[in-house]
């Protein structure tokens, strides 16, 4: 089982407490549609993602950024048994959606960079290291029912 | 909002280019076929070349911030540093040591048309004496791209930030040239 400090669990709730879901889900998102092209093989349902430009204004990909956001809600107010409460998930995205797993990492990545702008200096190296540490457990857990 | 939609202004360079290049900001998977080995287009570039520009009153920063990082994320990259009286994040040989490596790769901006020519002798140098896993380039690299993310979160938007990307996975691989 993940062992979480006292300051960890604060630096992780303070982060999701101060952040828009929407804004952030759909940045994350968008960004890694852009940095990883190879990623959008996944959208093929979502509309136009000709360019950077056009997947910045996709509503479609904006409204599942948001749905990304509050799928980590869960691991959040989870953090004791992030594994377990991911299982389900966890298949569905090996079972249904067949994503790559180490496209969780390439997102979570993304999602660094944008809350590390989104925070400034505020996002220290001690937050950066709980901030990956919660990712980590994170798409570990989303890569663990995967056969 | 979305307030990336309204960037148009930024951006309106982007369509003039799609007859010079195959695969500039072209996302499609059609776009980069041709291109197989995720070389910069002349526009990936020129961007990395502006942001850097951009960036160079706060190089030192950036780099003394991105080896902490990575010393304080993956602390298995600490091994090689096992030499030092003090590897922890912040501390004065980090910093330093953080300043030189952005030296190292500003030097490559200015050899971007051909990294593994112009990076010879420290390919050499990383192969036979460092001997740093290429993995390490990447996570390197991430810490860098939070650092700039942080200091300059307007500038670093998603089109600068596939460029630096690409830029720092060319430049990791011009360095492990010569490892076999």
């Amino acid at each position: 089982m993940v062992e979480w400090t006292d300051s960890e669990r604060a630096i992780i709730t303070s982060i999701f407490s101060n952040l828009d879901y929407e804004e952030i889900g759909r940045k994350s998102l968008c960004r890694c549609l852009i940095v990883y092209p190879w990623t959008q093989r996944y959208f093929g349902g979502f509309g136009n993602l000709y360019n950077a430009e056009t997947i910045l204004c996709n509503p479609l990909i904006a409204a599942h950024g948001t749905k990304i956001l509050h799928g980590l809600d869960r691991a959040l107010k989870n953090m004791d048994d992030i594994k377990n409460t991911y299982a389900e998930l966890s298949l569905l995205h090996s079972d249904k959606l067949h994503v790559d797993p180490d496209n969780f990492r390439l997102l979570a990545d993304c999602l660094t960079v944008v809350i590390a702008a989104k925070m400034g200096p505020a996002f220290t190296v001690d937050t950066q290291v709980a901030w990956q540490k919660f990712l980590s457990v994170v798409v570990s857990a989303l890569g663990r029912q995967y056969h | 909002m979305n307030d990336d939609c309204n960037d148009g202004d930024d951006d309106a360079d982007d369509d003039d280019d799609d007859d010079d290049d195959d695969d500039d900001d072209n996302c499609s998977l059609e776009g980069n076929y041709l291109n197989v080995n995720m070389s910069l287009s002349s526009k990936q570039k020129a961007t990395v070349k502006d942001f850097f520009s951009k960036m160079s009153t706060r190089s030192d920063d950036i780099g003394a911030e991105a080896l902490s990082r990575l010393v304080a994320v993956y602390p298995q990259t600490k091994s090689y540093f096992s030499h030092w009286k003090d590897a922890s994040p912040g501390s004065a040989p980090v910093r330093k040591h953080g300043i030189t490596i952005m030296g190292g790769v500003y030097d490559a901006v200015g050899k971007i048309d051909d990294l593994k020519g112009g990076l010879l002798s420290l390919s050499e140098l990383h192969a036979f004496m460092l001997r740093v896993d290429p993995v390490n380039f990447k996570l390197l690299a991430h810490c860098m791209l939070v650092c700039m993310s942080m200091i300059f979160p307007e500038e670093f938007t998603p089109q600068v930030h596939v460029a630096v990307d690409k830029f720092l996975a060319q430049l990791a691989l011009a360095l492990a040239e010569k490892y076999r």
